[in-house]
Order: C-alpha cells, then sequence, then structure tokens
C-alpha cells in the first residue's frame, strides 16, 4: 500500500492528511476549530492560503487591489522574484547563503545591454571604459544583428555561472564562510556594474529581448462588457507571459534537480551534515560549487526578466532591498538558514506572500519605509511560526 | 589521619546500564589517591557525581563528615573541589589572567561605575602562576603556550580559589617528561598542605610512583581501595581486567583466506602515527587495541583517506594507492564506520532510507539525466533493514535521530554494506550500544568476513577483540607496540602492551 503512495506523493503529506482526517471527525465545535486550526498551521499550503485570504479581504477596503492593472503587475512582479529566490533556495539546503545574487542581476542587466543595445548617444556613454572597441555610437557589441539577442541571454547566463563559479571557489577552495564570500561578491560586482556603465542606465534594447519580459503575453483575459469597441490596456489581465513559461521551466528543472536526481540528495546531506556526506564520498566540494553556480544562473534569469521588463540594462538592478525579498521569501516558504531543509513550493508560496504583502501595503498608501520594516516584521512572524510548527509535528508524532 | 571526603554505596545508571555501582570510596585528607580502571570502568561517571555534573540515584557522599550533594559544577566549586581535567577548559583567545578570574574579576569603583582592577589582576595572577612554576607574564594569550603550559595554566585556574580537594584526570597525557615531574611536585606539595589530592591515570608506574593509596574500578564496580605499597603492577593490571568471558559472542564462522586485501607499509604521518605496518587478509577479523590517544583512529583515517600520510605505502588488493582519497577508497570498496555516529555518520533529520543509500547512491542514478530511481532505492534499504532486523517504523519517512543507538549504528554499517565492502573499517561500532545490539552487531561483522570482506575492528575494549578477532595489533603513541595471534591472546599482556609496561620511557611523545 506504501508504495502506491509514494508514487504520487511524499509520505510526510500522507501522514499528515491521514491524521488530519482522523482528528476532524469528533469532538465539539470548539475542539474542531482547534484541530482545524492545527490541520492549517501544519498545512504546506499555509502560507499561500494566508496570502490570499489576507489579499481577498484587503481588497474590499481598497478596491484598487482588485483592478486587472494591478493583478497584471503583481504576477509581473512574482515570476522574476521567484527566478532568482529558487536559486537562493538551493544555497540554502545546503547551509550557506548567497548575497551575491543582488549584484549578479545587475551586472548581467548590464552585460546584456552592452551586447545588444541597438544605439548609444556618444553625449551620455562616451566616457564608458569600453567605448569605441564594444560600445559604439551604433549600439552594443553585436547591436543590430539578428543573433544579438540569444547571445545577450547567453552572456547574461555566463555572467550569472561566473559569479557563483567564484564565490563556490572562495567557500570550498579557502574555506570563506558562505556569508562573507558572497558578501565579497556582492559588494565587488555591484561596483563592477556601476564601473561599466557609469552609473548610466543602458536604453535601447531589441524588441525580440523585450518580448521574453512579460510583454510576451501568451494568454490573457478581459472582463468586461462585450461590446465594447476597445478595450483599454488596463481592464486586461496578462495571466500567463513569456516571464510565467521561462521561470515555471525553471523551477520544474529544480524541483526535477532537488527532488528526484542524486545532486538533490547530495545537496540534503550536506545541508544536514557535511561531515558525514563527505565521509560517504558525496562529492561536497563540487556539489558546493555547482549549487552557487546555480544560484547566479537563477540570478541572470530573474535579471533577464527585469531588464526586458523594465526595457533597460540597469546597473543599480538587485540590491540590497530586493535581498530582503528573496532571504524572506525563502525563509518564509520554509527554508532554514541552518541547511537541510527547503522547497520549490514553499519559496514560491513565500514568494506570493511577499508581493501581495508589499501590494497591500502599498495600496494602503504606507511609505516604502514603512513597507520594509513591516516586510522586516513578517519574517520574524515566519520564524515563530516555524518555531511552532516544528514543536506541533513533534507532539503530534509522539502522541 | 582523617578522612575528608567519602561516598557511601553511591549508584548511577545511564538508559538501565549500571555506569557506578554502590561505590563506597574514602579519600583522606593530606594524601593522594591513585585511581585506575580501563575506558568505560565508570571512573568518569564516579567523578562527575562528586562534581555536581550528574546526580546519583542513590547513595551518598559526605564532605567534612557533612551531607554533600552537589546540584551543579558550581556548587562544587562552592564546596571546595577541584577538577582539571584531560581534555583543557581554558577559552584560548583569552590571557591567562582573565581565564583565572573568568567568573569573577577584581574590580574597582569609579564613581558609579564598576571597572576591572588590571593592576590587582596581574599581581594576583602572577603569585598563582609563581606557584605553579607557570614562567609567564600573567597577561600571555592561552594560544600561544605549549600544551604544558596550558596544563599548568589550567592548574593555576583550579587552584586560584581555596580548594580542598583537587582532582587531576588524566593531566598527563599531553606534558614532557619535565612537565611530567613538575606536575608530581606540586601534586606532593598539595598534599603537604593538607589538600587531598586524587589522580585518575593510565599511566600505572606514575600511579604507583605518586599514590598514597590506589583505587581500582571496573565494570563500576570499586574492586579495592588500600594502600599503595599493596599493590604491584601486576595486581592493578589484574583487578583492572578480571572476570572470564561468557557467551557474549557469535561462534565464529568465518576463515582467514591467503590474499591480502589491504597492505600498510612504513605509513607515518607527523604527530599522529609512525612507521605503520599492517596487512589484513580476506575473511580476517583485526583487531585495533590501543588506549585513548594512541592513534588507532588517526590510522583508521589515514587508511580511509580521510587523512594524508608522509612517507610510507599502501597497497589495497596489492594495487598501491596513488591518490589518497574517500572517493578512492570507496570506489575500492573500503567502508569506514566512525568512532561518532552523530558527527561523522548519519543525517540526523534524513530519512533512515536515504540514510542508507548515501554511500551507493550513484548505483541508483541514471549518470546523465541523474534521475534517482525511488523505487529501487527504497527496495535496497528496505532489503538492508531487514538483513540488520533494523527495528524502526517506515524506513523512508522516520528520520534517523528516532532510532536507538544500537539502530542508528545498524543504519551506519548498512550505509556502508550497499556498497559490498571488501575492506571493512569499524571504530568503536559497539560504543554507546546495548548489549543486546552489540550481539547483533558481533554477528554482522563475523557475516562479513565469512563472505570474505577483511574488517579491522578497532576498539577499547579488549574483551571483545578478544572474541572477535584472528588477530590484535596493539597501538601507542602512534606505533604499532605489539602483535598477538589468536592463540597468544591474553587480556593482560594486552593491556601491557598498551600501557607500554616494561619499556623504559612511559612518558615518549611522539615525534
Amino acid at each position: 500500500m506504501s508504495a502506491i503512495q509514494t508514487e504520487h506523493e511524499p509520505q510526510t503529506l500522507n501522514l499528515k492528511r491521514i491524521k488530519a482526517t482522523d482528528l476532524a471527525t469528533s469532538g465539539s465545535l470548539s475542539d474542531r476549530l482547534v484541530r482545524w486550526g492545527k490541520k492549517l498551521l501544519l498545512s504546506d499550503y499555509f502560507i499561500l492560503i494566508v496570502s490570499i485570504i489576507a489579499y481577498v479581504i484587503a481588497a474590499q477596503f481598497f478596491d484598487r487591489l482588485a483592478r486587472p492593472l494591478n493583478m497584471t503587475n503583481q504576477l509581473s512582479n512574482m515570476w522574476p522574484l521567484f527566478a532568482v529566490a529558487i536559486g537562493q533556495t538551493f544555497v540554502l539546503i545546503i547551509a550557506g547563503i548567497d548575497l551575491a545574487q543582488g549584484a549578479t542581476i545587475a551586472l548581467a542587466s548590464v552585460v546584456g545591454a552592452m551586447i545588444m543595445a541597438e544605439n548609444l548617444n556618444p553625449d551620455m556613454f562616451d566616457k564608458l571604459p569600453f567605448w569605441g572597441s564594444i560600445l559604439t555610437e551604433n549600439g552594443g557589441l553585436l547591436a543590430g544583428s539578428p543573433i544579438a539577442t540569444p547571445v545577450a541571454v547567453i552572456g547574461m547566463l555566463v555572467s550569472g555561472l561566473l559569479v557563483g563559479l567564484i564565490v563556490g571557489t572562495l567557500i570550498t577552495r579557502f574555506n570563506i564562510t558562505p556569508f562573507i564570500a558572497s558578501l565579497v561578491g556582492f559588494i565587488f560586482f555591484s561596483y563592477f556594474a556601476l564601473w561599466l556603465t557609469q552609473s548610466r542606465n543602458i536604453s535601447g534594447l531589441p524588441e525580440s529581448f523585450v518580448n521574453l519580459g512579460d510583454s510576451g503575453e501568451l494568454i490573457s483575459v478581459y472582463f468586461g462588457p462585450k461590446l465594447d469597441p476597445e478595450i483599454r490596456r488596463r481592464d486586461i489581465l496578462a495571466v500567463v507571459t513569456a516571464s510565467t513559461v521561462i521561470t515555471l521551466g525553471l523551477a520544474f528543472f529544480a524541483g526535477y534537480l532537488l527532488n528526484r536526481t542524486i545532486f538533490g540528495k547530495h545537496m540534503i546531506a550536506i545541508g544536514t551534515n557535511p561531515r558525514a556526506a563527505e565521509i560517504s564520498g558525496v562529492p561536497t566540494r563540487r556539489v558546493i560549487t555547482l549549487v552557487y553556480m546555480f544560484s547566479g544562473l537563477c540570478a541572470a534569469v530573474g535579471a533577464i526578466l527585469y531588464t526586458a521588463r523594465l526595457e533597460i540594462g540597469q546597473p543599480t538592478l538587485g540590491g540590497l532591498n530586493l535581498l530582503l525579498d528573496i532571504i524572506g521569501s525563502c525563509v518564509i516558504g520554509g527554508s532554514s538558514l541552518f541547511g537541510g531543509k527547503g522547497s520549490i513550493k514553499g519559496t514560491f508560496f513565500g514568494v506570493v506572500f511577499f508581493v501581495l504583502l508589499g501590494n497591500i501595503l502599498d495600496a494602503a498608501q504606507m511609505s516604502p519605509f514603512v513597507i520594509d520594516a513591516v516586510k522586516g516584521l513578517f519574517i520574524l512572524i515566519a520564524a515563530l511560526l516555524d518555531y511552532t510548527r516544528t514543536r506541533l509535528v513533534r507532539v503530534e508524532q509522539s502522541t | 589521619m582523617t578522612i575528608l571526603f567519602e561516598t557511601r554505596s553511591l549508584t548511577k545508571s545511564f538508559f538501565g546500564i549500571t555506569a557506578v555501582n554502590n561505590i563506597s570510596l574514602e579519600v583522606e585528607e593530606g594524601k593522594i589517591l591513585g585511581l585506575i580502571g580501563q575506558n568505560g570502568a565508570g571512573k568518569s561517571t564516579l567523578m562527575n557525581l562528586i562534581g555536581g555534573v550528574h546526580q546519583p540515584d542513590s547513595g551518598q557522599m559526605l564532605l567534612a563528615d557533612k551531607a554533600y550533594t552537589p546540584r551543579n559544577p558550581a556548587d562544587a566549586k562552592q564546596a571546595g573541589i577541584a577538577f582539571i581535567h584531560q581534555e583543557l577548559n581554558l577559552f584560548t583567545n583569552l590571557t591567562i589572567a582573565e581565564n583565572i578570574f573568568i567568573d569573577g574579576f577584581p574590580t574597582r569603583r569609579i564613581g558609579p561605575i564598576r571597572f576591572i582592577d588590571r593592576g590587582q589582576l596581574k599581581r594576583e595572577t602572577a603569585s598563582i602562576l609563581e606557584w605553579v612554576g607557570l614562567d609567564v607574564p600573567a597577561d600571555t594569550v592561552i594560544e600561544t603556550m605549549s600544551p604544558g603550559e596550558r596544563q599548568l595554566a589550567e592548574i593555576a585556574k583550579a587552584l586560584y580559589f581555596d580548594a580542598r580537594i583537587i582532582i587531576f584526570d588524566e593531566p598527563t597525557t599531553s606534558l614532557t617528561a619535565r612537565e611530567t615531574e613538575r606536575l608530581f611536585e606540586i601534586m606532593r606539595q598539595l598534599r603537604d598542605t593538607g589538600k587531598a589530592v586524587i589522580y585518575i591515570s593510565h599511566i600505572l608506574k606514575d600511579i604507583a610512583a605518586i599514590s598514597d593509596s590506589i583505587a581500582v574500578m571496573r565494570d563500576g564496580v570499586l574492586m579495592a581501595q588500600e594502600s599503595a605499597e599493596s599493590f604491584t603492577i601486576d595486581r592493578m593490571i589484574n583487578l583492572m581486567v578480571g572476570r572470564k568471558l561468557e557467551q557474549l559472542y557469535p561462534p565464529k564462522t568465518a576463515q582467514s583466506e591467503p590474499d591480502t586485501l589491504l597492505q600498510v607499509k612504513n605509513v607515518s604521518a607527523k604527530g599522529l602515527v609512525k612507521d605503520i605496518d599492517l596487512s589484513l587478509r580476506g575473511g580476517e577479523i583485526l583487531g585495533l587495541f590501543g588506549l585513548m590517544g594512541s592513534g588507532r583512529t588517526e590510522l583508521a583515517r589515514i587508511i580511509f583517506g580521510l587523512d594524508q600520510f608522509d612517507a610510507g605505502e599502501i597497497y589495497v588488493e596489492g594495487k598501491r594507492r596513488t591518490a589518497n582519497s574517500i572517493r578512492n577508497s570507496i570506489k575500492n570498496r573500503i567502508a569506514f564506520v566512525t568512532e561518532n555516529r552523530r558527527e561523522e555518520g548519519l543525517l540526523m533529520n534524513v530519512s533512515i532510507a536515504d540514510n542508507t543509500t548515501l554511500v551507493s547512491l550513484p548505483q541508483f542514478a541514471n549518470d546523465l539525466t541523474l534521475y534517482v530511481n525511488q523505487q529501487a532505492l527504497s527496495d535496497a534499504a528496505q532489503q538492508a533493514s531487514q538483513i540488520l532486523q533494523l527495528k524502526s517504523g517506515d524506513i523512508t519517512t522516520q528520520a534517523a535521530k528516532a532510532l536507538s543507538g544500537g539502530n542508528q549504528q545498524k543504519v551506519v554499517i548498512a550505509k556502508w554494506l550497499l556498497n559490498e565492502p571488501m575492506i571493512f573499517i569499524m571504530d568503536e561500532p559497539t560504543r554507546g550500544v546495548d548489549v543486546g545490539a552489540k550481539y547483533e552487531i558481533y554477528t554482522i561483522i563475523d557475516q562479513l568476513a565469512a563472505i570474505g570482506s577483511g574488517v579491522l575492528f578497532i576498539s577499547s575494549e579488549i574483551e571483545e577483540l578478544i572474541g572477535m578477532c584472528d588477530r590484535i595489533l596493539v597501538m601507542s603513541q602512534g606505533e604499532v607496540v605489539g602483535e598477538f595471534t589468536r592463540s597468544e591472546f591474553d587480556e593482560e599482556r594486552i593491556l601491557r602492551a598498551a600501557f607500554r609496561e616494561g619499556e623504559e620511557k612511559p612518558h615518549a611523545a611522539v615525534k
């Protein structure tokens, strides 16, 4: 019987469900409410449920929350953040942390723009380090070429992989703690990106690239009178865009790696007990380096989506605020900073939570400073919830 | 002569195993009491009861004829009992003075604020250091000092408050002969000023030389406490070892085969092991005995490729090992059950099945897609757990930490079994395992040998080595100092070799 169950979903889920149904059948109303509350708290979907309930309630007070334009915006905020957070989740699982992601996004954005920008105003850009060689009045390295976009995309991904390789090598070969190694990466590459562009945004990106973002709409819906001759842009809800497809593709790939491959099992072993993993023949250094490279790759995918959306190569993309959202999403989604714990699904829910929370606070017309402060508080609440949940699970298991 | 401290029928058990059994010990004022016993005889537990680390299940302790019931180490210190531990408890990043006064600095008031009185701190420390004969400034940082100096600093720390009983637990392991002599001088001085000294050591000669009376423990029981003159070294060893072997071991089914699986030739690693020669044949169980710090674990780690060596050669199945790495060892089907399961053996929060298949994972994965066949994996884990009679719930969901010690050890063994090991290195495989599970682990070891694997069985319990092995090597201070074949097995002789009794330089350090 157990064999049949495993084919469908992890056993842990089944255990919880069996217990929950046993519980829900008897007792008084208040007993049942308590049990129902426990069941909700222990559910893997807890964060998602809480986010949606909060959003629906808030929408009653602030009606702009429910407008199609707002929802389209929230979706397009969500996908790049999710892409980056997937990489961070991997790093957290091996008990690391990758602050360099914040800089990788900026670097990749700038590198991409330098390859494919279609024109550059000499008045603005002639002080740039590579003016005259890579950058000219006609644009970036491959300006106007049909292969500009694919090469730029590859260049961005390679930048991400390289940053990850450097951080991973610092950690595995020179025994530098992940925090310091990635902090160094963050500072160095942030300023490297600024130096490359002398802190200017590079615009004029080709349309084929811009369409990789959320302007590449695939499925959009419109709710409204049928006969309206002209549907206004802001009444359309873009449900599926190119960024949706790219990010979900990345998510499924990451889920496959984590849950179905030897690589994922090695990651969890390293995150749980690096010494035992090493003695058991796990190639710890290789796995750790590859995880940081994957994290850089995810940051680069995020950079592609952000850059396509903004239609500029921006050296200040990413940064500390985004790091807060990335790490916050992972932690709220159940990743542990002590390693060995984390899932792609959980991180997705964490991202949904963070994006919707930001949106609600914004709709309530709070200042951006208050919004970030409140986000910080919610990370604390998530940590406390995780503690409560772990205790509850232990109590359930021992009874 | 007055009795300063005594225990009456003191008993303490852990998880049903009696570590200290009905012990009545007397400690006299102005005397040195030597305490000896094998590893696991209960010496540490007894000292922990006296030091307030554990509380006895029954019995009582009297200090100067008053009931003494320490609830924690601070109580013991308050009562005037000082401990000098084998592993030093110093903050290596602080100075000697700061270490000595860590729980109460001399202070000076300036207005409403209290400051540390550096001057007084220095003066007081200097006088203590002079007394113990440690000739360094009070503001020397511990990490810049030699092991011997650290030991003296530890003694200075213990003596700073007015202790009445001073307990030395294996204090000489890291000392040179000269420092040891200085330490003995300090112990005699303490005795002469009327303090009581308890001296625990594995070096029986030292015990005989310095003690006024000697107490011998075995299996939690006090075998004898008499004046030092009534003991010879032979009698000490006799009392420490004692009893006859009972039916604790499975019948031997394995036969040694002629082919050599593992050969270690003249292997040396600086500060760890020296000139090690060792060979292991198929079907053979080779015991490796040594006291703590004898280099047996270090040797195992080198053979497994966890640590490197400076000189010598290692041959596996006749082929010389070039790259000494863990993965190379695993490829050569060498298995290593380490001495501490928790730190090096198990992924505590991970399922039993995933723990069991960690080493052999590549067998279940597609080389290209890395896809792991989950069904094959849990089938293999299931099979291994059945063979080893693992007592557990669903192995795919239950975490390793939820298992008992014996069953955890079986998971570690199962993890290696799935890789079909040729050479099995087991470092203290029965430590922290109850008697029943011990027998099962012995059976597994015998069966491994029966299918032609070679087992290197490392233990600090001579009895289990005698019960299980074809041959026993004895290590001391990084060297192999004795070899015994089955017909020569004799606990006393083995122990004597490990203590290097009959040799001249008991303190010779590994160079």
